[in-house]
C-alpha cells in the first residue's frame, strides 16, 4: 500500500513538473536559414520522433517569389505549420500562395491545416496514400510526441501536381514525379537558383528509412537527380550541402542494404540474427544507423524471403 | 470460453495466495509476473538464467510481426520451452518440444501493447530457466483483422508452405513460411483461426520436434528451427493442423 502511495505521489509530482516546464512553450524555435536567393529552409534534427523534439526532424522550406510564397512540406503538426507560417511572415510580407507536399509521410504534411485555403499540391498517388494511411500516421505521432500534436488532423492536398516547369515570379520550378522512398516522391528543382528540394529521396548524415521503399525505383530516382545542375541540395532530412556527395552516399547505402539483407536470407539467418549484423564503419557517421537498419530488416526481410523460399508442399 | 474464464479466475485467486518468496524477483519488473507464473509455469520453481537468451527488438516497428529468437542451446536435457508475452490479451505464444532439435527457435508474433516477452525452459531436473525482454509497441497487433481476412483471399493460399533447408556438419536448419491467416478471435466478427500443431519427423519416422502455436503467432508465420540430425540426404517431414481441423504437410530437401 505504501509503495502504491509513493508511486502515485511520484507520478503526480512528475506530471505537474512536466506540465509546467513544457506547457509554457511548445515552440519549435523554427529559424529560416537562407540557402540561396529568395530561398529558405527550416532545418530539423537528425533524430527520430520524440517528445523532446516535438517531431521537428524534417527539413521544410519556402521560396519567396513576386507571385507569392511557395512552401515545400509543412512539417509534423498543426503547431509546426502555424509556427512555420509565422517564421515565413518574419521574412516576407508576401502571402503563401502555393504549398507542395513531397510525399505522404507524416513529418512532411501534418502541418497542412495551417495552410487551409491555399492550394496544397502533391502527386496523385501521394494524395491517395495520405487518404489511406494519413489517419494512422497521425495517431502514431500523438503516441510518440504527445501534446505537440494538439489539434492536428489530416488535411489531404487538394490539387494534383502539374509536372514539368512551373513559373512563379522569376523562379522556374521543375516539379518531378519520382519514386522509391515511397510509391510517389516529388522532387522540386529550382532552375533559377539551382536549389534542389529532394524530399526524402535524399537523407544526409541521417540513415534513410524504408517503410515504403522500393530500391530499384529509388536508385533510378537518384540517377535522375544526380544529372541535375544542383548548386544547393536540400535533403528531406539532414544538413544542406553544395555538393552531390549525399547522392553517392545514398546509392552506397542502398546497395549495401540490398546486398546485406539478400545475403542474410540466403545464408538462413532469422530476422533477429540479421538485426545483429556488424554495420560498416563508413555508415556510422549517419545518425540512427543501428535503429534504422533494424527497422529496415522489419520492413524488407519478408520480401527477400519470398525470393529465396520455394514451395515445399 | 467458460474454460478460459474459469482458468483466469483460478489464476487470479492463486496469484493472491502466492507468497512473494516463492518466486524470484522479476528482472523485468512486470506486475503480471506472478500471474504469468501461475498460469504457465506452476508446479516447478523458476530461475532467471543467463544461459537462456530471448532476442527481440526493443521496439515493435511492425506490431503484427515482431521477430523473436529463443536460444537455450547452453542448457542440457530440455523438456519444453514456453514462450509468452505478459501484457498480450492472449499471453501464450508457443510451446516448443525440441526432442531432436536444437533449443533454438525463431518466429514472429503480434503484440498488442508494450510487454515483456519471455521464454521459460523446463529442464529434466524440474526447473524453469527463464529469460525475457521488454518490447515497446505503439500497439494494435492482436485486435486487427488479418490481411487475408481483410482482402478476403486467404482461402486461395491457406496451407501452402514455402521454405528452404540448410545443412552444416552438425545440424540441418529449416526456415519456412506457412500461409495461414492466424486470426486471434479478438477482431470483431472474425473467430480465432490459427495453426495449433507442427510436428517434424525424419525419414525413419523419429520425432525431431513438436511445436504448439497459439493465436499471437503472426499471419503467414515464418519459423526457423535447427535439427540435430546430421544426415543431409534424406528429407525432413513436417505435418501440421489448425484449430478448424485443416491439415497440411511439407517435405524439406537440401
Amino acid at each position: 500500500m505504501s509503495y502504491l502511495l509513493k508511486f502515485s505521489l511520484i507520478l503526480f509530482v512528475q506530471i505537474i513538473v512536466t506540465s509546467v516546464t513544457i506547457a509554457a512553450n511548445f515552440d519549435y524555435q523554427l529559424k529560416a536559414t537562407k540557402v540561396a536567393e529568395n530561398t529558405y529552409v527550416f532545418v530539423g534534427e537528425t533524430e527520430d520522433f520524440t517528445f523532446e523534439n516535438g517531431g521537428n526532424i524534417v527539413n521544410t522550406g519556402f521560396i519567396v517569389t513576386s507571385d507569392g510564397v511557395v512552401v515545400i512540406d509543412t512539417g509534423s503538426s498543426l503547431r509546426y505549420g502555424n509556427q512555420m507560417k509565422e517564421a515565413i511572415a518574419s521574412v516576407t510580407d508576401k502571402p503563401v500562395v502555393l504549398v507542395y507536399i513531397t510525399h505522404h509521410h507524416p513529418d512532411h504534411f501534418l502541418g497542412n491545416q495551417a495552410f487551409k485555403g491555399v492550394g496544397i499540391v502533391a502527386l496523385g498517388e501521394t494524395i491517395k496514400n495520405i487518404n489511406n494511411e494519413g489517419a494512422g500516421f497521425a495517431d502514431n505521432l500523438y503516441l510518440m510526441v504527445g501534446d505537440w500534436m494538439r489539434g492536428t488532423d489530416v488535411l489531404a492536398p487538394n490539387h494534383v501536381a502539374e509536372l514539368g516547369l512551373v513559373t512563379m515570379g522569376r523562379h522556374k520550378l521543375e516539379i518531378m514525379s519520382l519514386a522509391g522512398h515511397t510509391s510517389a516522391d516529388m522532387a522540386i528543382f529550382d532552375h533559377t537558383t539551382g536549389v534542389l528540394f529532394s524530399g526524402d529521396l535524399i537523407f544526409h548524415k541521417r540513415t534513410l528509412t524504408t517503410p515504403h521503399a522500393n530500391f530499384e525505383q529509388w536508385l533510378a530516382s537518384l540517377t535522375t537527380l544526380r544529372a541535375l545542375p544542383i548548386k544547393v541540395l536540400v535533403p528531406g532530412h539532414g544538413p544542406i550541402t553544395k555538393t552531390k556527395k549525399p547522392i553517392n552516399e545514398m546509392v552506397d547505402y542502398i546497395n549495401w542494404l540490398d546486398e546485406t539483407i539478400s545475403n542474410a536470407v540466403n545464408d538462413g539467418l532469422s530476422m533477429t540474427d540479421a538485426m545483429q549484423i556488424e554495420l560498416p564503419e563508413r555508415f556510422k557517421t549517419n545518425a540512427l544507423l543501428k535503429s534504422e537498419f533494424s527497422r529496415s530488416i522489419t520492413h524488407l526481410y519478408l520480401s527477400y524471403e519470398n525470393l529465396v523460399f520455394k514451395r515445399v508442399n | 470460453m467458460m474454460k478460459k474464464t474459469a482458468l483466469l479466475l483460478l489464476c487470479l485467486t492463486f496469484s493472491c495466495l502466492t507468497f512473494a518468496k516463492e518466486l524470484p524477483q522479476d528482472p523485468l519488473g512486470s506486475v503480471q509476473w506472478n500471474d504469468m507464473y501461475n498460469a504457465f509455469l506452476k508446479g516447478h520453481p523458476a530461475v532467471f538464467d543467463d544461459r537462456v537468451k530471448l532476442i527481440a527488438p526493443n521496439f515493435a516497428e511492425d506490431p503484427m510481426n515482431v521477430p523473436v529468437t529463443v536460444d537455450a542451446r547452453n542448457l542440457k536435457d530440455i523438456k519444453k520451452i514456453v514462450i509468452f508475452a505478459d501484457f498480450n490479451p492472449i499471453p501464450l505464444i508457443a510451446r516448443f518440444y525440441p526432442t531432436g532439435a536444437e533449443a533454438l527457435l525463431s518466429f514472429r508474433f503480434k503484440i498488442q501493447q508494450a510487454s515483456p516477452v519471455r521464454a521459460a525452459v523446463l529442464t529434466g531436473d524440474g526447473k524453469w530457466h527463464m529469460a525475457g525482454s521488454w518490447v515497446n509497441s505503439a500497439g494494435g497487433g492482436c485486435t486487427a483483422a488479418s490481411t487475408g481476412q481483410v482482402v478476403g483471399d486467404w482461402m486461395d493460399y491457406m496451407g501452402e508452405v514455402y521454405g528452404k533447408r540448410w545443412a552444416s556438419n552438425s545440424s540441418n536448419r529449416l526456415r519456412f513460411q506457412i500461409k495461414h491467416p492466424m486470426d486471434t478471435g479478438l477482431a470483431p466478427g472474425i473467430p480465432a483461426f490459427y495453426i495449433e500443431h507442427l510436428n517434424f519427423r525424419n525419414d525413419a519416422g523419429d520425432v525431431l520436434a513438436h511445436l504448439e502455436l497459439f493465436e499471437p503467432i503472426n499471419e503467414n508465420p515464418v519459423l526457423s528451427l535447427n535439427f540435430k540430425q546430421r544426415d543431409k540426404s534424406t528429407p525432413i517431414f513436417m505435418t501440421g493442423s489448425d484449430n478448424n481441423g485443416n491439415e497440411f504437410e511439407a517435405e524439406f530437401h537440401l
